[in-house]
């Protein structure tokens, strides 16, 4: 009997555990076999066209791509300095009364959903960077610094942990040399926690990338590449959030799918080299 | 200027730039956190719990479908995902340990916890709604149960990990079966860890939207009917906050805040339950 | 009270009323205490864990001002300046006074660049000065002929042994007066440790040493003058050989011999 529910219970869960294998193989094909249609009607004009335009049938996707790497890239240079800056200050700056407040609502603000993020950027930022930046404010360059601010937090709180995981013991020699705080961050602490800290950097990026509501709100969904940051485009995430209802032909839900499948791939990619060349789970001392 | 006179000024300055880094981070948080409570709170009413979505223009307009289906979302979810990614979790943890299986699911399940969530909505539009022929709360549901679940198995595999070796030996030294064993001793010892991940597993899917608008989509009017679109909070905050009208703006205001003060709250009793746990 | 002979060579470091308590706490870890340090010799500080000797010794470099909230009073005398003052400057007092910990600390780098570390902190530049410097330094510390050949190759490769050896090259390339050792073969196993205890010995022609340990025999073995503190206080400070062979107060005759500790 007991010998019996044994065989059921490891049996049952080992099931449920592959099954989250299989999850993952279905979503992979499933993308696969629903972008078909447009890989084999449009081939690498997909990826290398540059013009959106359903109503005539033509989906090159040149300019969401252009967009995410664009808006991601803006997001990231504005806070990977920030994110530094922050995390010196949580682990060895501020005062011990601070840290773990300032550090705890630094982590929690990470768990405020993104499409609040967004809100707060089509009310009250848009306004901002139209009147500094000219243009109508729903733009490339919003979008850029909404996702910076979301993607902050978080980056922070990776970073700040990061950072921590030197011994004292190692920074107090430094000091014990004469070394000055910034002494011993740039020379033992981010050497240190480099690893840690490009892999939570890389861990950001892939989730920035594939953000949706934080940039939705403030792009505006418009399928032309632009130099000029202050004009509205677009991005992966986007394009699928304003179009997938709409869309009405094969062609048109086959190349959204294609979108879906690129951005997986790309994510799973970004996160898999942080997770696996830089955040093995153990380090070996 | 002195080498140490120079490596003090830019000690100094470096100190200076990281601290005004922080509070211009801090500063930008805070001011969304304020434009939210400040906008929440301002449109909180007691209709918004009572009535129904309207066409604007009708001061009697409230978030009553959104809130109930926003339950009915999450909680099926729960529901199914809880179950599921605990039962997978112990499977991780007590079964396969270190084996090339385990460690596999533990690293697509690190890399699912990052990966874009609206790409699962694409997966589930495939799999449910184009079948289907129409979105359905249950699409959502799916759609979020997938979210959560590597959430679940990942924390309860390490909770059940951090409980110590010396526990099972002693239950199985006194003949207990391995689930028995895993049941009656491992998920005591490992209650608040994975109590606390269920609760951040719901509050991270709580805030979804991008999953949910082309899956449960949405409806501006109570359904308790899960096979029908369904309102959320968070897809009616988008379609409200994106509308030309100031009456649904200021309810997506009420929704983001709603929404947000129940995910602070799973979080920090979250957090609660972590810290009592390593009080002790 | 205690028994503190007098000390007849010049002092390198003179404790005076010492008093210091911990953040967040209100018992003392060390109170009043008064202990000279001898120059050109080697102090050894002993007594059981807790009793203050970890605590006193990070004080000489004041590694306590790392973290907030400590408080300590007194003074600590250093070429005849108190060096506890609020004025010192650490940077300084920090190259005139080294440091050795329990565990080899090899920083993340090359195994030259530890060593020049401290000195390019001070603006050494000339590569040649360095490198003349750095050989001399791993001379001195006796692991040069092992690493002559991997200089460039990161400090973390070597053994304990050899990574400890290099701290205490890192330490003496920047020519410090004293040099503070905080049971610095603990993490080391016995035939690394004899290595280190001969060459603490070496080098004290050129610098004042105090070493924490709690380990008596090592005591007896390196030390010229040993301290037994005990709940905050130097019980004895006396000429090594007589405090082991002949203590003068109880309580470190009982220590000696193994009835506590």
């Amino acid at each position: 009997m007991n010998n019996l529910a044994d065989k059921l219970f490891s049996n049952i869960s080992k099931l449920v555990a592959i099954s989250v294998l299989l999850l993952v193989a279905w979503i992979f094909t499933t993308l696969v076999q629903n972008s078909m249609e447009s890989i084999k009607a449009l081939g690498f004009d997909f990826i290398l066209g540059n013009k959106w335009a359903p109503n005539i049938e033509k989906f090159g996707a040149l300019p969401a791509i252009y967009g995410s790497v664009i808006s991601t890239f803006i997001a990231m240079m504005l806070a990977v300095p920030v994110a530094i800056g922050v995390a010196i200050f949580l682990s060895e700056l501020a005062p011990a009364k601070l840290k773990t407040p300032v550090g705890v609502s630094i982590e929690l603000l990470a768990a405020i959903p993104s499409v609040v993020y967004g809100m707060w950027g089509l009310f009250y930022f848009v306004p901002i960077v139209r009147d500094i930046f000219g243009g109508v404010g729903i733009s490339m360059l919003t979008a850029g610094m909404v996702l910076s601010i979301m993607i902050l937090p978080f980056m922070a709180a990776v970073t700040r942990d990061a950072m921590n995981t030197t011994p004292d013991i190692l920074k107090e020699s430094a000091y014990a040399l004469g070394g000055t705080k910034w002494d011993v961050i740039k020379d033992i602490v981010i050497p240190y926690a480099k690893a840690g800290i490009i892999g939570s950097f890389i861990l950001a990026l892939g989730r920035a990338i594939g953000e949706t509501m934080a940039v939705t709100f403030v792009m505006g969904n418009v399928h032309k590449i632009s130099f000029d940051l202050t004009k509205a485009a677009t991005s992966i995430p986007v394009t699928l959030a304003n179009e997938f209802n709409e869309a009405d032909s094969g062609i048109y839900y086959s190349s959204l799918f294609e979108l879906s499948l690129l951005l997986l791939v790309v994510s799973f990619t970004i996160i898999s080299i942080a997770k696996f060349y830089f955040l093995r789970r153990k380090r070996i001392a | 200027m002195t080498h140490t006179q120079k490596r003090v000024f830019i000690n100094n300055a470096v100190m200076v730039l990281s601290t005004l880094s922080a509070l211009v981070g801090m500063g930008f948080l805070l001011w969304i956190l304020s434009v939210l409570v400040i906008n929440g709170v301002e449109a909180l009413n007691l209709n918004i719990f009572l009535n129904e979505g309207a066409p604007s223009g009708n001061p009697d307009g409230g978030l009553k479908h959104a809130l109930i289906g926003q339950l009915y979302l999450v909680g099926a979810a729960t529901f199914i995902g809880v179950p599921l990614g605990i039962l997978a979790g112990t499977y991780l943890s007590e079964y396969g340990q270190k084996s090339k299986l385990s460690e596999t699911i533990r690293d697509i399940s690190d890399i699912m916890m990052s990966a874009p969530s609206i790409v699962i909505g694409a997966f589930v539009y495939a799999i449910v709604v184009h079948p289907m022929g129409h979105f359905s709360g249950w699409a959502g549901s799916i759609a979020l149960t997938i979210i959560m679940l590597p959430i679940i198995l990942r924390t309860t595999d390490d909770m059940l990990q951090l409980v110590p070796s010396t526990l099972r030996e002693a239950a199985f030294a006194l003949g207990a079966p391995k689930y028995k064993v895993i049941t009656q001793v491992v998920y005591r010892g490992a209650k608040a860890g994975i109590l606390t991940g269920v609760l951040l597993g719901v509050a991270r899917v709580a805030g979804e939207t991008a999953p949910l608008l082309f899956t449960s989509f949405n409806d501006n009017f109570l359904n308790t009917d899960m096979i029908k679109p369904m309102a959320s909070l968070t897809v009616t905050m988008y379609n409200y906050a994106t509308s030309p009208y100031e009456d649904w703006q200021r309810l997506g205001w009420a929704a983001a805040f709603i929404l947000s003060m129940f995910i602070l709250i799973l979080n920090i009793i979250g957090r609660l339950f972590l810290l009592k746990k390593k009080g002790r | 009270m205690a028994t503190i002979i007098e000390i007849t060579e010049n002092k390198a470091l003179e404790v005076k009323n010492f008093e210091f308590s911990y953040a967040g706490t209100d018992a003392p870890s060390i109170r009043t205490l008064n202990m000279p340090i001898a120059k050109n010799s080697i102090t050894a500080l002993i007594g059981p864990s807790g009793c203050g000797k970890t605590t006193l010794l990070r004080s000489f470099n004041r590694m306590h001002d790392l973290y907030p909230g400590n408080r300590y009073s007194g003074e600590i005398l250093f070429h005849d300046r108190n060096i506890l003052s609020p004025k010192e400057d650490l940077i300084h007092l920090r190259i005139q006074i080294g440091m050795i910990f329990q565990k080899p600390t090899a920083f993340p780098m090359s195994i030259f660049d530890n060593v020049a570390y401290g000195m390019r902190l001070q603006g050494v530049k000339n590569k040649t000065e360095l490198a003349d410097r750095v050989e001399k330094a791993l001379k001195d510390a006796a692991i040069f002929k092992e690493v002559k050949d991997r200089l460039k190759h990161d400090a973390n490769g070597l053994s304990g042994g050899q990574q400890q050896r290099l701290c205490i090259a890192r330490a003496i390339a920047v020519e410090p007066e004293v040099l503070l050792f905080d049971e610095p073969t603990s993490a080391l196993d016995p035939i690394s440790t004899a290595g280190i205890e001969e060459l603490i010995v070496e080098l004290k022609d050129r610098v004042s040493i105090v070493i924490v340990t709690h380990n008596m025999q090592q005591a007896a073995r390196v030390s010229d003058y040993t301290g037994f503190m005990y709940m905050g206080e130097l019980i004895e400070l006396g000429i090594t050989e007589e405090l082991f062979v002949t203590p003068r107060e109880r309580l470190t005759e009982e220590y000696i011999t193994g009835k506590f500790g």
